[in-house]
């Protein structure tokens, strides 16, 4: 059954899409039922930018087990990244969204 | 039994909730003849091609059917953006869907072939929208309830403006006959809530049959996803089609011998 339930998180960045690069600053993400895969259920991130009308979105479906080694290897990278650069990733995003 | 491979298939433009006009995918035989009529009410997801699909189905086996695109007021978008950004809303108000299964009932009946005869079929959430539909709109002859879930609302906290009343405390209203498909494995709704919706329409001696099957679940006659279970499937929808044969006065059919 469908179930109406998203998370939405406000978040600073760009994604790549239909026409383009563009600037996003909101997530909507479910676990439901997919449009475009063959599984019953799928962790769906829709990246949007409300700002500007939230028309265009750049889409991912995924396992529940992927979404999973997904956010893992998110915080890795970020861990790994911040090593790297010696720098907090949080205040990279912050200088990028100036 | 009657096939029909000549079909009419169209999207057209219908008046919805308010008045408000809208598009809708349309098939019917066209062999002349009169026809009942059949409304497919979509998923969350949205408009899909799965669904299409359903409409022609039903022109196949002799019905004029029609699907609404419940987020037309969303723009023309592709169906799946368009859906995202219904989903992202919460939703679509009951109201207004009801609306549009109302207008689109109306678009059928006007159609020259028209037996005057309507039916009502939903998937998923359209399953509960069909449940719904059967308990509020007058003028339907047999509807056809494939896993709706949330039919029963545990949780008060579930309602809200967009869906305030559980469709089971309308059940009272029902004044059609009820087909209920499902699968024995489905989450949503549980073998238990089948079990109390079906509890409430025996109390209330309401025209129902329900089917429950195992080794299914969720969406077992969609062909597009892995929940596909094909010999389920099959009796399901011959379950269906002897149903609608029966109370829209077509010609029962089966898609065993097709």
């Amino acid at each position: 059954m469908c179930s109406y339930i998203v998370e939405k998180t406000a978040l600073v960045g760009s994604a790549k899409g239909r026409k383009g690069w563009m600037r996003i600053d909101t997530a909507n993400v479910y676990f439901d039922h997919p449009y475009y895969s063959t599984l019953d259920h799928v962790l769906a991130i829709d990246f949007t930018n409300e700002g500007r009308g939230g028309r265009d979105r750049v889409a991912v479906e995924l396992s529940a087990d992927s979404a999973r080694a997904l956010v893992a290897r998110i915080l890795a990278a970020l861990a790994s990244g911040e090593a790297a650069h010696g720098e907090p990733a949080q205040a990279a995003d912050s200088a990028a969204a100036a | 039994m009657s096939h029909h491979r000549a079909l009419q298939a169209e999207t057209v433009k219908f008046r919805g909730h308010n008045g408000d006009h809208g598009e809708a995918y349309c098939a019917r035989p066209i062999a002349a003849g009169k026809y009942p009529g059949i409304v497919v009410i979509h998923h969350l997801p949205g408009w899909d091609e799965w669904i299409i699909e359903v409409v022609r189905k039903l022109a196949h086996h002799g019905y004029a059917a029609i699907s609404p695109h419940l987020y037309f007021r969303e723009g023309s978008d592709s169906p799946d953006d368009i859906g995202a950004r219904v989903r992202a809303a919460g939703g679509v108000a009951d109201a207004q869907i009801m609306g549009d299964v109302a207008g689109a009932m109306a678009y059928l009946r006007a159609q020259p072939n028209a037996t005057g005869k309507i039916g009502v079929i939903g998937f998923c959430s359209g399953g509960r929208h069909c449940y719904l539909a059967a308990c509020t709109l007058s003028g339907i002859d047999a509807a056809v309830d494939c896993w709706g879930g949330n039919v029963i609302v545990d949780n008060p906290k579930d309602l809200n403006d967009k869906r305030p009343v559980a469709p089971i405390d309308l059940t009272v209203k029902l004044n059609c006959p009820l087909l209920g498909i499902f699968g024995n494995d489905d989450a949503n709704p549980t073998a238990d809530q089948v079990n109390r919706t079906e509890a409430v329409l025996k109390r209330l001696g309401k025209n129902y049959e329900f089917h429950r099957y195992n080794g299914a679940g969720h969406a077992f006659f969609n062909t597009s996803r892995d929940a596909y279970r094909p010999e389920q499937a099959l009796d399901g929808w011959n379950k269906v089609f002897v149903f609608f044969g029966r109370h829209l006065a077509a010609a029962a059919t089966t898609i065993a011998a097709e």
